[in-house]
C-alpha cells in the first residue's frame, strides 16, 4: 500500500543551552523550580526594562557551530517576534531572524548500515516562553514564567531524513554532540531537548508534496509514534483523492494521533523586525578561534581512537561513545591504570553497565570508585583470582564495601597459581584415574575436561584453570 | 528671572533658606496650580526624611551636585513606590518596585522630587492632549486672545509647564521625535535631547526604543548642565549605553570658544515659515555674530523625507513595545469571556486613540507584504538621513534651526494627526540621526507668545553644544 511512498521530513531542534542565566536577563536558568521563582523584572516584561544579552550563549552558539560544521556567522542580529501568549510577557520572543549566527552545517547519521549526510540549514538563538498550565483548575489557567527567557538554539535542518528512524538517529546524534560540547543537558523528558518535525509524502521520484508541522515532541518513543501517525495520514487523504492542507498538527499521546492546531490561512504574521533594543552582534575572528579548543574531542574522534589505538571492538566503542559520561569514566580508568583498555572496556560495557542499570545509577557516580574498579580488573587479567571471583567481588566493589585486596582476602577467592602446590593437587586427583588416563592418552579429549574440574573442586574452585590445564597436559602426556 | 540651581545651591549653602523652605515653596505652587502638569504630587511625608538628609549634608558643608534641588519628573520614569502611569489609562493603577537609571541618578546627587509630571500618553503626542489625565495648560496666555487656553506642547507638556510656572527647578523629560524640545520652546524654556546613547533608557516606559532619550527641561541652559552631570552615564543594564567617557558639562559653560565656530543655517527648513519663526532664526544670527561666530548657508537633501520616515519607524517599534500592555500581570485589565476578550477589551479600552493609532500603524508596517516598502525602506532612508547630517557637521560646527513651526496653539486646535506631526518637523530629523539637539528661548511672537531656536550638535558633543547655547541665552533673553 504505502509500499512506493516515501517520507520527507525536515526538523526544527530546540536544544536549551547549559547556561547558568538566562539568554537576556539575569535569573538562574534552572530546572525544576517552585513557579515563579527565577523571575525577575526583565523577565515578566515590566515596564522599561531592557535585554542584556549573556555572551556564554554565544560561546556555547559557536561551540555548537564547530560540532555541527556550521559556517559562524561574524554578524547577527536579534529580532522580534511579535505574538501575544500569556507565557510571553513581553507580547513578543527575541529569536534570530534574517540573520542567524550559525548557518549551512551538517552531521552524518547512521541510515542503515550507511552513513548519510544531513544538512542543516541553520541554528540561531532565541528565548523560550513560559508554560500555561491548565490542568490544576476547571476555571483558571496558570502561568509559571520560569523558563521565559531560557536560551534556546534552535536548529532547523533541511528535508533530508526519509523515516523515522532516521530522524531519531538525527535526534540522537545531535543530542550526543550537544552533550558532548556541554552546551545541553540533552535531558528530554524536562524539555531540554524538543523537536518540531515537518513531514510531507511523495511517491518515489516525484515533486515535494505540501507539509504538516507536527509541534513539540519531546520523546523518541512520540516522534516515532506520529511520523507514523503523520505519513499514514497523508498517504489516506491523497490516496482518497483529498489535498493536503499546509497545517500545524499537535500530537496527542494518549491516542497516538496528530489533529491540526491551526492552518496556514490562520497562521500568524509575527512581524520580525530587529530589536531596537539590542546592537547587532558582531564577532570578531579572534573572538571565534578562541572558542574552538573548548570543543574538545567528538564522538567520532573518540570512536576512531578507541578502535585504532585501543583496538577496541567497533561495537563496544560505540556503546562507549554513546555518552560522554561514559567515554569519561573509560578514559578515566585508562589514564589511572596499566590495565589493558581492551580489557576495560570489555568489563565496563558488560558487568559494570550492567551493575548501573539494576541500580539506576548515573554513570558520572563511579568517578570516584575508578581506581578500584581497576585494581580489581588488574587482579583479575594478573589471574590473581579468576573472572568468575572478579565478577563476584564486582558488585561490592561499586557499592564501596571495600579495596578490592581486602575484599578477595576477606572471601577466600584468591587463586591458587603456586605450580608446586597444585602439582601435588593434580597428582592426588589421579590417583586411581588409570582408566581415564588411558582414554585421554587414546585421543578422547573431554576426559581433559574431567580431571580439569575434578582438579578445580579439590581446590575449592580457588586453582588458577590455566595453571592446572598446563600441568594436567605435561602430566597426562608423561 | 526664576531662581537657577547655582542661586538655590548658594541661597542654599548661604542659609538664607532651608531645603525644607525651598521645597515646601514649590510644593505649594505645584498642588495651586491649576494648569494639570503633574499626574501625582508626592506626599510631603514621603520626601521628609531626604529633604532631612539633604539638609544634614549642606549643615555640613558637602552637599551632593544636586542637593535639595525640588524635581518634577516626567511620568514615564518608573519610580520605585510611586505611581508610574505613562498618562496611559492602561497603567493608571501601576507602582513600581524599581527606579530607574535616571531618576536613580538624580537621587543619588540629592534632589527631591515633587510629583510626576503629566505628558502625552506614552509620550506620543505634542500637545499634551492625548493624555488620559486630560491636557496641561500652557502657563503662557496670548496677549491677544487672553482667554483661551493653550497647549504646552507635548510629549513632556507636563514638565514643561510646570518648569515654566515654577512648580519644580526642573523636570526630567524624555524625547523621541521632539518631546523635550518642542514643548520647552512652546513654554519659554530650556529643553536638551543628549546624544541617543547618553543618558540610559532602563526603567523608562517606552515608546521608540531606536529614539527614546532623557534630557531635561530647565529654565537656563546651566541648569540643564547640572542635570546632564548627573544623569548622563553609562549603564550595563542598557545595551545602547555608550561606554564613552563623560565630562564635566558645567567647567566651561560660560567661557567662550577658543577656536572660531561655524554654524550652518539649513535654508530648506526656512522655506514657508512665518515671520515669527523667522525672526527667530534672525534675532539668533545677530546675537551671534557678535561674538565672531560664522553663519553660513547649508542645504539637506533628505528633508522632506524625516516626517514619513520617523512615522513609520517610531509606530513600527511602538507596536511591539507596547504589546506588554495586556492586562494580565499589571496594569488595568478588563474582563472577558475568552483570553482573546481580556486582551481585546483591556488594550481596547486601555489605550486613547493616538496610541491605538500608532500601534495599528506599526503593525501594519511590520505586517507580511508590507515590511520591505514601509519599514526596510525607512530604515534605508534614516541611514541617509544620519549621513546626510554627518555631510553637513563635517562643513560647520553646529546647526541652527527653529525648534517648532509655530507658537503654542490652543487646546483643540489641532485634532487632525497629520497637522499634529508636523509640529515636529525640526526636530525629528535630529532625532532620527541620534544627535544632540538643544532648544532654548530666542524671543516673542506677535501674540507675545515664547519661541524658540534649536542648535544641533555633533554625537556627543553636548559640552560644547551647551556652551554655544549659553552664549546665545545670555544675548537672547527675554522678559516675560
Amino acid at each position: 500500500m504505502s509500499n512506493n511512498w516515501e517520507m520527507v521530513i525536515g526538523l526544527e531542534v530546540h536544544a536549551q543551552l547549559k547556561t547558568s542565566s538566562k539568554l537576556f536577563s539575569s535569573s538562574p536558568n534552572q530546572f525544576g523550580s517552585e513557579p515563579n521563582e527565577n523571575v525577575n523584572f526583565i523577565d515578566s516584561g515590566m515596564p522599561g526594562m531592557l535585554p542584556v544579552m549573556n555572551f556564554g550563549c554565544i560561546e556555547m552558539a559557536i561551540k555548537t557551530g564547530y560540532a555541527l560544521n556550521f559556517k559562524i556567522n561574524k554578524h547577527s542580529v536579534f529580532e522580534r517576534k511579535n505574538y501575544f501568549y500569556p507565557d510571553l510577557p513581553q507580547g513578543y520572543q527575541i529569536s534570530q531572524f534574517e540573520f542567524p549566527i550559525l548557518s549551512e552545517g551538517y552531521i552524518n547519521i547512521e541510515s542503515g548500515d550507511d552513513q548519510k549526510k544531513i544538512r542543516i540549514e541553520r541554528a540561531h538563538l532565541e528565548q523560550d516562553a513560559g508554560k500555561s498550565i491548565h490542568d490544576i483548575d476547571p476555571k483558571y489557567s496558570f502561568i509559571d514564567l520560569n523558563r521565559v527567557g531560557t536560551p534556546l538554539l534552535e536548529i532547523v535542518s533541511y528535508p533530508d531524513l526519509s523515516s523515522a528512524d532516521e530522524v531519531i538517529n538525527y535526534i540522537s546524534s545531535l543530542r550526543q554532540l550537544l552533550m558532548y560540547i556541554d552546551v545541553c543537558d540533552g535531558n528530554m523528558q524536562e524539555g531540554s531537548l524538543r523537536a518540531d518535525v515537518n513531514l510531507s509524502v511523495r511517491k518515489k521520484g516525484q515533486e515535494l508534496g505540501t507539509r504538516c508541522e507536527i509541534k513539540n515532541l519531546n520523546s523518541f518513543k512520540f516522534i516515532k509514534q506520529a511520523i507514523e501517525y503523520e505519513f499514514q495520514r497523508q498517504i489516506n487523504i491523497i490516496d482518497g483523492g483529498g489535498e493536503i492542507e499546509q497545517n500545524t498538527m499537535l500530537f496527542d499521546t494518549s491516542t497516538g494521533e496528530t489533529r491540526a492546531m491551526r492552518s496556514k490561512e490562520f497562521s500568524h504574521d509575527y512581524r520580525y523586525f530587529p530589536d531596537p533594543d539590542l546592537l547587532p552582534v558582531n564577532l570578531s575572528q579572534e573572538q571565534i578561534d578562541k572558542i574552538k579548543p573548548l570543543v574538545g574531542e567528538l564522538p567520532q574522534d573518540k570512536l576512531n581512537k578507541y578502535i585504532d589505538n585501543y583496538n577496541l571492538d567497533k561495537d563496544i566503542a560505540k556503546i562507549i561513545i554513546a555518552e560522554k559520561q561514559n567515554a569519561n569514566l573509560f578514559e578515566k580508568m585508562i589514564s589511572e591504570s596499566t590495565v589493558k583498555p581492551k580489557f576495560i572496556a570489555a568489563w565496563l560495557v558488560g558487568d559494570i553497565f550492567a551493575f548501573i542499570k539494576e541500580n539506576n545509577l548515573e554513570v558520572n557516580s563511579l568517578n570516584d570508585k575508578t581506581k578500584d574498579i581497576t585494581d580489581l580488573l588488574r587482579l583479575i587479567s594478573d589471574d590473581v583470582i579468576s573472572n568468575k571471583a572478579g565478577k563476584e567481588i564486582l558488585p561490592r566493589v561499586l557499592n564501596g564495601e571495600g579495596k578490592p585486596s581486602e575484599l578477595v582476602k576477606e572471601l577466600g577467592l584468591e587463586q591458587v597459581s603456586d605450580s608446586g602446590e597444585l602439582e601435588k593437587i593434580i597428582d592426588e586427583a589421579l590417583v586411581g584415574e588409570e582408566q581415564n588416563i588411558l582414554k585421554f592418552q587414546g585421543g578422547s579429549d573431554r576426559v581433559l575436561g574431567y580431571f580439569v574440574g575434578k582438579c578445580l573442586k579439590a581446590t575449592k574452585g580457588k586453582g588458577n584453570p590455566k595453571l592446572i590445564n598446563k600441568i594436567l597436559l605435561e602430566r597426562l602426556k608423561k | 528671572m526664576k531662581n537657577s540651581i547655582s542661586q538655590i545651591k548658594k541661597a542654599l549653602i548661604e542659609k538664607k533658606i532651608s531645603v525644607c523652605e525651598l521645597y515646601d515653596e514649590y510644593l505649594a505652587k505645584a498642588k495651586s496650580c491649576n494648569n494639570n502638569s503633574f499626574n501625582l504630587v508626592i506626599d510631603r511625608e514621603n520626601n521628609i526624611s531626604s529633604i532631612n538628609d539633604s539638609q544634614n549634608r549642606y549643615d555640613n558643608g558637602n552637599p551632593l551636585p544636586l542637593d535639595g534641588i525640588p524635581l518634577g519628573i516626567k511620568d514615564l520614569f518608573c519610580t520605585k513606590g510611586i505611581r508610574t502611569t505613562a498618562s496611559s489609562k492602561i497603567l493608571s493603577n501601576f507602582i513600581p518596585n524599581y527606579e530607574s537609571f535616571v531618576t536613580q541618578q538624580l537621587l543619588n546627587d540629592g534632589s527631591i522630587f515633587i510629583g510626576k509630571n503629566n505628558c502625552d500618553e506614552f509620550a506620543m503626542g505634542s500637545s499634551n492632549e492625548t493624555s488620559y489625565f486630560g491636557p496641561v495648560i500652557n502657563p503662557w496666555k496670548n496677549k491677544n486672545s487672553q482667554k483661551d487656553n493653550l497647549v504646552p506642547g507635548g510629549s513632556s507638556g507636563g514638565s514643561a509647564a510646570a518648569v515654566a510656572e515654577g512648580s519644580c527647578v526642573a523636570s526630567m523629560g524624555t524625547d523621541t521625535g521632539g518631546s523635550i524640545r518642542q514643548p520647552a520652546s512652546l513654554c519659554g524654556i530650556v529643553g536638551l535631547k543628549p546624544t541617543f546613547g547618553s543618558c540610559s533608557r532602563w526603567g523608562i516606559v517606552a515608546f521608540a526604543s531606536s529614539l527614546d532619550q532623557a534630557g531635561p527641561l530647565t529654565n537656563c541652559v546651566e541648569d540643564a548642565a547640572y542635570v546632564l552631570n548627573s544623569i548622563n552615564k553609562h549603564d550595563f543594564n542598557d545595551s545602547t549605553s555608550s561606554n564613552h567617557q563623560r565630562e564635566d558639562y558645567l567647567v566651561d559653560i560660560n567661557n567662550s570658544f577658543e577656536k572660531k565656530i561655524k554654524i550652518g543655517i539649513p535654508s530648506d527648513y526656512l522655506e514657508d515659515v512665518s515671520d515669527d519663526i523667522l525672526n527667530q532664526i534672525d534675532n539668533t544670527k545677530k546675537a551671534l555674530s557678535k561674538h565672531g561666530i560664522e553663519f553660513v548657508d547649508v542645504k539637506f537633501k533628505t528633508t522632506e523625507h524625516a516626517l514619513s520616515t520617523y512615522y513609520i519607524l517610531a509606530p513600527a517599534e511602538a507596536s511591539s513595545n507596547l504589546a506588554r500592555y495586556d492586562g494580565i500581570r499589571y496594569g488595568v485589565r478588563e474582563d472577558g469571556e475568552s483570553l482573546d476578550d481580556i486582551y481585546l477589551n483591556s488594550r481596547t479600552k486601555g489605550f486613547g486613540d493616538e496610541v491605538t493609532r500608532r500601534i495599528l500603524i506599526g503593525a501594519y508596517v511590520l505586517s507580511a507584504g508590507y515590511y520591505d516598502a514601509y519599514y526596510r525602506q525607512a530604515q534605508k532612508v534614516r541611514r541617509l538621513i544620519k549621513n546626510d547630517f554627518q555631510r553637513i557637521l563635517n562643513e560647520v560646527d553646529f546647526i541652527l534651526t527653529p525648534t517648532t513651526p509655530n507658537e503654542a496653539f490652543k487646546i483643540g486646535d489641532k485634532l487632525d494627526p497629520i497637522s499634529m506631526y508636523k509640529n515636529d518637523i525640526y526636530t525629528v530629523p535630529t532625532s532620527l540621526a541620534g544627535l544632540p539637539g538643544i532648544s532654548i528661548p530666542s524671543g516673542l511672537s506677535k501674540n507675545g507668545l515664547p519661541l524658540g531656536v534649536q542648535f544641533i550638535g555633533n554625537y556627543f558633543e553636548e559640552k560644547s553644544l551647551l556652551q554655544l547655547a549659553a552664549l546665545a541665552e545670555k544675548e537672547l533673553s527675554f522678559n516675560e
